[in-house]
């Protein structure tokens, strides 16, 4: 004879996602970091935007790294070589998006130190990572030129997460004819009317020091509101 | 589209809860699903058959998989409606001013074990 049992959990999964990322700001704001979810499409200039960010920050604050690349650790050592500031591999299985408490785990490798900003460079995707909470301050996506001013269109939750839009490889625009950037920050704008938006190009340096003031200043309000 | 992440998350609790519980295997795992919640079934089901394996509380056990109708609420009405035939628009006075309240999450119910007695 064989006797079924039942155990109620009555656990909610993306719930309890949330509640950690609620924990993970607010352990954040107790110690003054910045914490930053950076999301993209794979190749929209990520690692080369963090670099130059890096490097024009590193001087004045504590900065920490989380990459949290599918398969390989290229990325996070692109940037500590590059930068020379920490930066830490997350292995998530081949997952398409990365969640809190797989940051929650990365965070706690960088607890024995202090950082004024850590940043996620989160899996090149732009529909996972928009639908989970990674326990981030501040939510920015990085749209490339060449990907067309249609993507606010096309994937809407992902802009109207966001609370930074950054317009990258502005250099490219005169190649991209179709590339329309008052139509982009209109299509931003109807999916998210507060969402900032900053066009910069790594390669000639546009628009970095608008970036790097807006770093300056959020790092500056999370530490004293 | 991150169905395999929910499949590692739903196996991992329910072997927490498995251990908690001092069960040593279980044979069925009772999930409910959001009709809204970007959750695909039959990918969901083929990452829960490879996932499953690769588990010893886990190997061999059952899915049962209850879907929940998503259902939004009128703030305007104060009527609630079926959220995937009418979107965001109030089918009973037209007002978009309406938010979803049940059917976009997944969460664990319960599991079973078979013991023998
Ligand atoms: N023309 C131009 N090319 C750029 C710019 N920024 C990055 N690139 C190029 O775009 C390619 C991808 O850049 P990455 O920084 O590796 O992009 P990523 O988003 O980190 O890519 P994944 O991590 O692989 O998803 C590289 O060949 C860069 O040199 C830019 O401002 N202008
Ligand atoms: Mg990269
Ligand atoms: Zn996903
Ligand atoms: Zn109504």
């Amino acid at each position: 004879m064989s006797n079924i049992k039942v155990i109620e959990i009555k656990k909610s999964v993306f719930g309890s996602n949330a509640n950690q990322g609620n924990e993970i700001r607010l352990e954040n704001k107790r110690k003054k970091t910045l914490f930053v979810n950076l999301m993209a499409s794979p190749g929209a200039g990520k690692t080369t935007m963090l670099t130059s960010l890096v490097n024009s920050l590193k001087d004045e604050y504590k900065i920490a790294i989380i990459e949290a690349d599918c398969s390989s650790s290229v990325d996070a050592i692109k940037i500590s070589d590059n930068t020379g500031v920490t930066s830490i591999q997350i292995n998530n299985d081949g997952q398409c998006h990365t969640d809190s408490f797989m940051t929650k785990k990365a965070l706690d490798l960088l607890a024995d130190q202090h950082y004024d900003l850590i940043i996620l460079e989160n899996i090149g995707n732009l529909v996972c990572p928009a639908e989970f909470d990674t326990g981030a301050s501040k939510n920015i996506m990085i749209l490339s030129v060449p990907e067309g001013d249609d993507k606010p269109l096309k994937y809407p939750l992902m802009f109207t997460v966001t609370d930074l839009v950054i317009i990258s490889k502005m250099d490219t625009i005169d190649y991209f004819e179709e590339f329309n950037l008052n139509r982009c920050i209109d299509n931003i704008h109807s999916r998210n009317p507060i969402s900032k938006i900053i066009p910069i190009s790594a390669k000639t340096g546009m628009g970095m020091d608008s970036l790097i003031n807006y770093f300056k200043e959020e790092i500056h309000k999370w530490r004293n509101e | 589209m991150h169905e395999l992440g929910v499949v590692f998350y739903v196996i991992k609790e329910a072997e927490e809860a498995a251990k908690a519980n001092n069960v040593k295997h279980i044979s069925r795992i009772t999930l409910e699903v959001g009709e809204v919640s970007t959750i695909v079934k039959h990918y969901f089901e083929e990452c829960f058959t490879w996932a499953k394996e690769k588990n010893e509380y886990t190997k061999g056990c059952d899915l049962n998989y209850i879907t929940i109708k998503a259902f939004s609420y009128c703030n305007n009405c104060n009527q609630t409606f079926e959220t995937v035939k009418n979107g965001k628009t109030c089918p009973h006075c037209a007002s978009t001013d309406t938010y979803l309240y049940i059917g976009n999450d997944v969460s664990i119910k319960s599991i079973e074990t078979e013991e023998e007695s």
